[in-house]
């Protein structure tokens, strides 16, 4: 399909005469605060469009937590007394939720990285750690939406969720879905391929959510797994959650909401030094 | 760049890059004036892809150096960035975007923002006349249709050079031409520098000057118009389905040339082929299946220099 160009270049505008050089630099001032808002607001914009992704982003989790949590129904007892599996399962279920945000827009790192919007932003003027934190903050924002969209389940199920504590609840999604960005970053910046990163996702991002106390407490455990649970630091993201979802009076079993909320915030601020850290570096072959 | 002395656009010198054990790019120089349109013509694998990256500070080089605008590229990447509008020969859109929302999000990165940055989109989407599609996502735009809206994207900072990498890949015969008509309005509006790669010798022919790289060696610098008068004359080739090898020691000796064969065809230069054709074929008439004369072309220019044909066919054109 030819598009007859005639149309701009008999454009009116097109004959005006212009100085022939170029002014030199143009009003170009880069802001760090502009491009990482533009590239966060872009990540959302962009995820949203994709009807397939933000299905898939809830629709998997929700089949896990229906399908197990029915399944196990009351056969697993837990130390919180009468609670169901589907209950006790509910938090790990919104964990997922995050999980698959975070891990679903760094596969696009990889995408673009060849290719793509990546490499345009590479060659303009802006900080890495602009980009990293456009990425991560726009991964997190998704992440804490999808998770909410969650919430309203709770109290179906018999979950009291006081009003109260719906603030920490989000504070403690955003932390974890923050922590798990940035951790996706740096594995997906430097592989070259998605079914890499579909490795790095079942050796290591998956266990890390199973044993982090989701799926099963630490309490009846084999000895080794409740030491990999208790260096796991998403173990203690789930258990902050556990924290705030019970009634109050009630003990939650593990480590206390302080240490929760210690090793949580830590573990943020680790992988978002990490993923600057790695976006500084240029990939093993140059970016392609 | 008549009254005080400007620094050459682009300037590139003893530029070395390897991959490894492989050399892509080996001793390199050249320069670009301000306001050309400079074509870096080579095969593919030909080391233009890596000199693109070089001056677009995705690589660094390992030895010799590139500036724009006496910028250098490794040193001083991000005045580099500044002033350089790229355009990767892969799409570099969100496709889930409309054109519009695309160019925002670019301006943004240039730190353009508000009323000035809407102007510049406004005026780039009429210049290029894509106004009518600018909400539309920029999946549902044809090939052609996408890539002025990358030209956009890579002109919204009013660079002073502008990079295009193979931009007719993937684009099919008239919407290359709409680009190249593009490039020229663009050209005469903003007085920007425009370098591109490209391995299609048609397109090698609309630019002002060239750089011809072959297997990492930059083999010769001009207008295409120098570099065919190179040749001097026109360009006699000869089909013959007996043994060429024979018939180029026969022209060779009777007729005091020295033809070469190119891909079982044999070829030489000749200020007044014509003539020399019919003496040709009253004295070699069985050996001869077809002859043409033509004036020479920039293949004609990148066997001479290099030995072999160009290569391959251009893929794009398949695909479009």
């Amino acid at each position: 399909m030819a598009h007859p160009p005639s149309k701009a270049l008999s454009d009116p505008v097109a004959n005006v005469p212009l100085p022939a050089v170029s002014t030199g630099a143009p009003a170009t001032r880069p802001s760090f605060l502009l491009s990482m808002s533009t590239l966060w607001w872009r990540e959302i914009r962009s995820f949203y469009r994709q009807r397939s992704r933000v299905i898939g982003v809830l629709a998997t989790p929700l089949v896990f937590w229906l399908l197990l949590g029915s399944g196990f129904g009351t056969s697993l007892r837990t130390s919180a007394g009468d609670e169901n599996y589907l209950q006790f399962f509910y938090p790990g279920t919104v964990v997922l939720v995050v999980l698959f945000t975070a891990i679903f827009s760094n596969m696009s790192i990889i995408e673009d990285r060849r290719e793509g919007f990546l490499l345009s932003v590479l060659v303009a003027p802006v900080s890495r750690w602009a980009l990293v934190l456009g990425k991560v903050t726009g991964a997190t924002t998704i992440g804490v939406l999808q998770g909410l969209l969650f919430l309203p389940l709770a109290p179906l199920l018999g979950i009291s969720v006081s009003p109260e504590r719906i603030p920490a609840i989000l504070g403690v999604l955003l932390v974890l879905s923050f922590g798990l960005t940035g951790l996706g970053f740096f594995f997906a910046w430097w592989l070259n391929s998605v079914q890499g990163f579909h490795s790095v996702m079942n050796i290591v991002l998956m266990p890390m959510w199973m044993l982090s106390g989701a799926v099963f407490p630490a309490d009846g455990a084999a000895g080794w797994v409740k030491g990999v649970m208790s260096f796991n630091p998403l173990t203690y993201g789930i258990t902050a959650y556990r924290h705030y979802l019970a009634p109050a009076g009630v003990q939650i079993p593990g480590p206390s909401i302080e240490t929760c909320w210690a090793v949580t915030l830590v573990f943020g601020m680790f992988t978002l030094a990490a993923a600057c850290y790695q976006a500084g570096r240029s990939s093993p072959e140059g970016l392609g | 760049m008549q009254a005080m002395p400007v620094p050459p656009a682009v300037e590139v010198s003893s530029l070395v890059f390897r991959y490894g054990e492989r050399t892509a790019l080996d001793k390199v120089s050249f320069s670009v004036e301000q306001g050309e349109i400079f074509g870096l013509l080579g095969p593919n694998g030909g080391g233009k892809t890596t000199l693109f990256r070089i001056l677009s500070t995705l690589l660094t080089p390992a030895e010799g150096s590139a500036r724009v605008s006496s910028f250098d590229v490794s040193r001083q990447p991000l005045a580099v960035r500044k002033i350089i509008g790229v355009v990767f020969q892969n799409q570099s859109l969100d496709r889930r975007l409309s054109a519009s929302e695309n160019l925002i999000h670019q301006g943004h990165l240039y730190g353009l923002r508000g009323e000035a940055l809407k102007n510049r989109i406004d005026l780039l989407l009429e210049l290029l006349g894509i106004e009518d599609r600018r909400n539309d996502a920029v999946d549902t735009l044809s090939g052609g249709l996408k890539r002025r809206v990358e030209l956009a994207k890579g002109l919204i900072h009013q660079p002073e050079l502008l990079l295009l990498d193979e931009p007719s890949t993937g684009v099919d015969p008239g919407a290359r031409l709409d680009f190249w008509e593009y490039i020229q309005l663009l050209r005469r509006r903003e007085g920007i520098t425009v370098l591109l790669t490209t391995h299609l010798l048609e397109e090698a022919d609309k630019c002002d000057r060239l750089a011809i790289l072959d297997q990492g060696r930059l083999v010769a610098e001009g207008s295409p118009r120098e570099l065919k008068e190179q040749i001097g004359g026109d360009v006699v080739v000869i089909l013959s389905s007996r043994d060429s090898q024979k018939l180029s020691s026969d022209i060779s000796r009777q007729f005091d040339l020295e033809p070469t064969i190119v891909n079982g065809s044999v070829r030489f230069e000749h200020p007044q082929g014509a003539e020399l054709v019919a003496r040709l074929m009253q004295a070699l008439p069985e050996q001869i299946d077809s002859v043409t004369v033509s004036h020479p072309t920039l293949e004609d220019f990148f066997i001479r220099v290099t030995g072999h044909r160009f290569g391959e066919e251009d893929p794009a054109g398949d695909q479009a």
